[in-house]
């Protein structure tokens, strides 16, 4: 792996920058693997990278359908927050977050970690509540918020309008340390650093067939051809429910489409993130320029990337009366993408009813902030066959035990 | 834009008239069963690619509950029945294999 650095940036300049290479390579399956993880967005290059860093597991091959961060990872808003209402939740989200600050530095790949800060709006008397009882509990946990009133949350993003009529700004939950990062680059960056140990990222390789031999997996069928594995890992999002069914079990989840769309590029007028829950939006600016606007999912069950009309309507609609200055501009791309739903909104990270099969999904909308904290903990549950302290709250159990992890009450909207 | 025929008022209803309900003919279960029976009846779903009956609430029309039979990959509508229905009717079977003749119903 060549080092990304000013040094090699003048070297290359005299070179007419023909010496980069390759930031990862091209792999054709091996006979064998002691760990195939299914799956090349974020989340599954991430758990590569933390087997390979924590545990030193590199024998390990990534494969993907399609392109690597071609699913959610490139489909997201890129927000990175952890000011959830459980421990649990704000234990993973948080460590994730703390991942980030230095994932550029760790990775030599500059990932654009901006932590900007991440304001949630207060629209009704209700939202004002839950969310000082969010940021209580966000002290009790060491996650640094705080509650801002509408005065100074004017000054703060001056294209705010705090007077409604119909959804008055009452206050914010502020997090100074929650912000954004180029989506891309975050598994460019995980995929270049495995790559340069040994592991094989293969790309076009769809998984057609599980072989089991009595409780264990042996190996899987894919459209390369066959590959033994020693442990099976799924980070497929949307498409967990349907590996699941080809290893034999079902799972507690729904996939449903999300979507995004971005404004033509205008000049710097908002430098933090703002969520609106109660209306259902959510928007940043672009360091090109354009604003970034997520909305809420579709109800019913979808695979095919494309989004409701009426859910983009809904979300400009309502952002358009907190920030009228939106309203006149032009939708420059919208996009949707898979994203499978668990019932109390928190993921799966388990162990599974195949013994050498372990699980990573249920991110639904907010998968792209918890990448690195999310391979963190799931490297731990391959790695030693247990989950960690972080991963065991978010095990397949919590839903026949009745140990839900609420954030679908606790936020009124997942991200 | 799906649009469905609401087997009950017979109104053809744009989504934005209905509220989706998710997977049709999953069996109750109450006090008594198993924990992995509720469990199953709660929360485990079949998430198909391909068709999937599902549940859909006529909310601005005629306020009834009625089935339908959707491909959650196109999106085509095969047809919707009524929600008295404890599985697929036979038209709507038929409707399904007529387009999809691989298709098998588990």
């Amino acid at each position: 792996m060549k080092k990304y650095s000013a040094f090699a940036l003048v070297k290359e300049a005299f070179n007419n920058h023909l010496g980069w290479g390759r930031a990862w390579r091209y792999a054709q399956p091996k006979k064998r693997y002691k760990v195939i993880i299914v799956g090349a967005g974020g989340h599954g290059l991430a758990t590569a990278y933390y087997l390979g860093k924590n545990f030193g597991i590199r024998d390990v091959a990534v494969i993907e359908k399609g392109w690597l961060g071609g699913g959610n990872t490139g489909r997201n808003t890129t927000i990175i927050r952890s000011n959830y209402l459980h421990e649990e939740s704000a234990a993973i989200y948080e460590k994730s977050r703390s991942l980030y600050e230095t994932l550029s530095q760790e990775l030599n790949y500059n990932i654009m970690f901006s932590p900007r800060g991440v304001m949630m709006l207060c629209q009704t008397e209700h939202e004002l509540r839950a969310m000082k009882r969010t940021y209580y509990a966000n002290r009790l946990f060491g996650v640094q918020t705080e509650m801002v009133s509408p005065m100074r949350m004017k000054e703060m993003i001056p294209i705010i309008n705090t007077d409604g009529p119909r959804y008055p700004i009452l206050g914010g939950l502020w997090q100074p340390r929650g912000g954004t990062a180029r989506h891309d680059a975050v598994a460019w960056g995980y995929a270049r650093a495995i790559s340069s140990w040994g592991a094989d990222i293969i790309e076009n390789c769809e998984v057609t067939g599980i072989v089991r031999e009595e409780s264990k997996v042996a190996s899987i069928q894919t459209t390369k051809g066959s590959i033994d594995c020693e442990k099976l890992c799924f980070v497929v999002a949307g498409s967990s429910s349907l590996l699941a069914e080809l290893a034999g079990f079902r799972l507690p989840l729904e996939s449903v489409a999300l979507q995004a769309l971005v404004s033509e590029p205008i000049k710097p007028v908002m430098d933090c993130v703002v969520m609106a829950n109660t209306v259902h939006g959510y928007m940043s600016q672009s360091d090109k320029g354009e604003m970034v606007i997520g909305g809420g999912a579709d109800g019913y069950n979808n695979y095919s990337q494309r989004g409701s009309f009426q859910h983009i309507e809904e979300t400009v609609r309502a952002l358009i009366e907190t920030f009228p200055i939106i309203s006149r501009l032009r939708q420059l791309r919208q996009w949707g993408g898979i994203v499978d739903m668990t019932g109390d909104r928190s993921p799966i990270i388990s162990k599974t009813p195949v013994e050498n099969i372990f699980l990573n999904c249920g991110w639904g909308t907010g998968g792209f902030k918890a990448i690195p904290g999310s391979g963190w903990a799931t490297a731990e549950l391959v790695a030693h066959g247990n989950p960690g302290k972080l991963a065991a709250p978010f095990s397949l159990a919590r839903f026949v035990e009745g140990r839900m992890i609420d954030e679908s009450i606790a936020a009124a909207v997942a991200h | 834009m799906l649009r469905f025929k609401c087997p009950v008022c017979n109104a053809v209803a744009d989504e934005t008239e209905l509220s989706p309900g998710g997977e049709a003919h999953i069996e109750r279960m109450g006090p008594g069963s198993s924990d992995d029976a509720f469990y199953k009846y709660l929360f485990e779903r079949k998430n198909p690619l391909g068709i999937h009956f599902e549940r859909w609430f006529h909310a601005y029309g005629c306020g009834k509950w009625f089935h339908a039979a959707r491909c959650t990959k196109t999106m085509e509508i095969f047809g919707t029945y009524k929600a008295q229905e404890i599985k697929p009717p036979k038209h709507i079977i038929d409707a399904i294999t007529k387009k999809r003749p691989n298709w098998k119903n588990e």
